[in-house]
């Protein structure tokens, strides 16, 4: 109950933040619309309000605060905007309508998954190379490093042009760039995780005269799981990223990423907002649903509850 | 001397179960190489309760890891029922009990138990009935299906001594096991380890800092110095091998403890 109570405080708390960041961001445009309408503005002309501070405008002009949260087309629009826009592209639209989210999100969820399941999957083969032969470790840790540091923006249209003139396109291109992000935390997290059990457990395996490949599948993966899933939830959220970064470039006509993209060529902010909601909400779920899977593996492993 | 070969029952009972002849170890090269062990002479009979005492750095456990072939030798000769450390590992000699229990805690006590078993291709119907039969052993029966954390230190390290009984070794290869746990639980622990000891007629190579322990425990105490590791002194116990907790009040008890401390006060030096 004490939990629940401070968080509702804290999001109250930003929402609070939230409205009063409205005032100064949408009154240029508040005021602008006034005087076309006819109103008193303080001061009068467009390029004189250009010039003045946004709180000078805001203390001069008091009577049109209480409009800066109705905008149109606001700089920042409010919360109740963005969860009016989010209510009516999903639960108010049908699921194949082209102005529907939830199809939207879909598309990138597909992206999403298929890239996290070959990030995640290139991530493991990686880290037992690397956990099993020096060689590995030497060469393949510093390019997977290095990969990391080109940023993604720059590099997925290259992806998507040269995936494109061998013909590949659609889901899969898209699906690249996911697993580019994603597999670099399962690298990470499994090589740590790999390499956990301490000397005490690896000698206790030789003492057994036990082989490698028993050594790997009796202690060193059941060692790695907690890396693992930490590793995932960490890698599902670049997936998503990646999957909208992937959606910009093409020009793409479906996903959350054509969604922001749309609603920037056209300025309409509100949308632009609700697509980002809607990528947090999915990677809110996506990691919500790891943990759950987390908390039923390693609750029949024993792990203390 | 050897005051236990009478309850031999092994085909081959003159045969040393380990010996040692001039073993020596170092570690590193050159000027940061450490002398590990020097000079080691032991030979360690069927059916021996044997103690290794000594302070921190005089290869007590180094010793132990050598007969287990975890370390490798540098010079001498050492073997485990006439076979290098090696060949004898892979006839599953011995089984090796750590200082902390190390149970895998995505294990149950009975999977845990089962896993140098699945590991050296025993059926199924044969680990389950060996995992009933060590935990019968060691006073755990009943808590198989619990996973490690449900039990208390000494308990745990009581599955991890059923997990080195369960394959057929006849050698038990003990570094520190109750160092880690107290006084009283330790007491009891002795008690049992020595009837288990009395029932399995194994031999057993015991490593402890603990004076009490080691004479409570041993037919033969290794007392060992440090820098560079050797044995100063092998007292072989005239203690009956019937022992309860109270015989470490009798004078023959306090007798040998004081030669034990007498012995390292000795191997000690000056450091």
């Amino acid at each position: 109950m004490k939990t629940v109570f401070s968080v509702l405080t804290v999001v109250a708390g930003i929402v609070g933040i939230w409205y009063l960041a409205c005032v100064p961001m949408n009154i240029k445009g508040v005021l602008d619309q006034a005087q076309r309408a006819g109103e008193e503005v303080v001061p009068d002309t467009a390029n004189a309000r250009r010039d003045a501070g946004a709180f000078d405008l805001v203390a001069k002009n008091t009577f049109a605060i209480n409009r800066v949260w109705s905008v149109e087309r606001p700089r920042l629009p409010a919360p109740h905007q963005v969860a009016t826009e989010l209510w009516q592209t999903t639960v108010m639209k049908k699921v194949t309508s082209k102005r529907s989210l939830i199809y939207h999100a879909q598309v990138t969820l597909s992206a999403t998954l298929l890239g996290f399941a070959l990030g995640t999957g290139l991530g493991i083969l990686l880290s037992i190379g690397i956990v099993h032969s020096r060689v590995m470790d030497m060469s393949v840790m510093p390019w997977a490093i290095v990969s990391q540091t080109i940023p993604i923006i720059a590099l997925a249209p290259m992806i998507i042009v040269v995936l494109y003139s061998i013909g590949v396109q659609g889901l899969l291109p898209k699906a690249i760039i996911a697993a580019y992000l994603s597999f670099f935390p399962v690298v990470v997290g499994m090589v740590k995780g790999l390499r956990s059990p301490d000397q005490m457990q690896l000698d206790l395996m030789r003492t057994y005269g036990a082989s490698g490949g028993q050594l790997f599948w009796k202690l060193r993966l059941p060692s790695s799981m907690p890396y693992l899933f930490a590793s995932l939830k960490i890698g599902i959220a670049a997936s998503l990223v990646g999957a909208i970064v992937g959606e910009l470039p093409t020009g793409a006509v479906a996903g959350l990423g054509a969604r922001l993209l749309a609603g920037s060529y056209y300025g309409q902010t509100v949308q632009i907002w609700s697509a980002l909601f809607a990528a947090a909400i999915l990677a809110g779920l996506l990691v919500a649903l790891l943990g759950v899977i987390e908390r039923s593996l390693l609750g029949r492993m024993g792990v203390k509850p | 001397m050897k005051t236990n070969s009478q309850v031999d029952s092994g085909q081959d009972a003159a045969q040393p179960v380990i010996e040692a002849r001039g073993l020596n170890l170092v570690f590193g090269t050159g000027e940061t190489s450490v002398q590990a062990l020097k000079d080691i002479n032991l030979t360690i009979d069927r059916g021996d309760f044997v103690s290794f005492i000594g302070p921190s750095g005089c290869g007590k456990t180094t010793f132990l890891r050598c007969i287990a072939a975890l370390e490798t030798p540098t010079g001498g000769r050492l073997t485990v029922n006439g076979m290098t450390p090696e060949e004898a590992r892979k006839q599953r000699a011995y089984g090796y009990v750590f200082q902390a229990a190390g149970l895998y805690p995505w294990r149950t006590i009975s999977k845990n138990i089962k896993l140098p078993l699945e590991i050296m291709g025993y059926s199924k119907a044969e680990q389950n009935k060996r995992v009933a039969e060590v935990l019968e052993l060691v006073e755990l029966s009943g808590f198989g299906g619990k996973f490690p954390w449900q039990l208390s230190g000494g308990m745990q390290q009581r599955a991890s001594i059923a997990r080195a009984l369960a394959f057929d070794a006849d050698l038990l290869l003990m570094d520190e096991p109750f160092g880690a746990l107290d006084e009283i639980v330790r007491d009891h622990l002795n008690e049992q380890l020595l009837k288990l000891w009395a029932r399995t007629n194994k031999t057993i190579g015991f490593v402890t800092h603990s004076i009490p322990e080691a004479v409570y425990l041993s037919t033969k105490i290794v007392v060992m110095s440090p820098r560079p590791g050797r044995i100063h002194e092998v007292i072989d116990s005239p203690l009956p091998k019937d022992r309860p907790l109270d015989i470490r009040d009798t004078p023959a008890f306090i007798e040998i403890a004081h030669r034990v401390r007498e012995g390292l006060r000795a191997g000690h030096g000056h450091d």
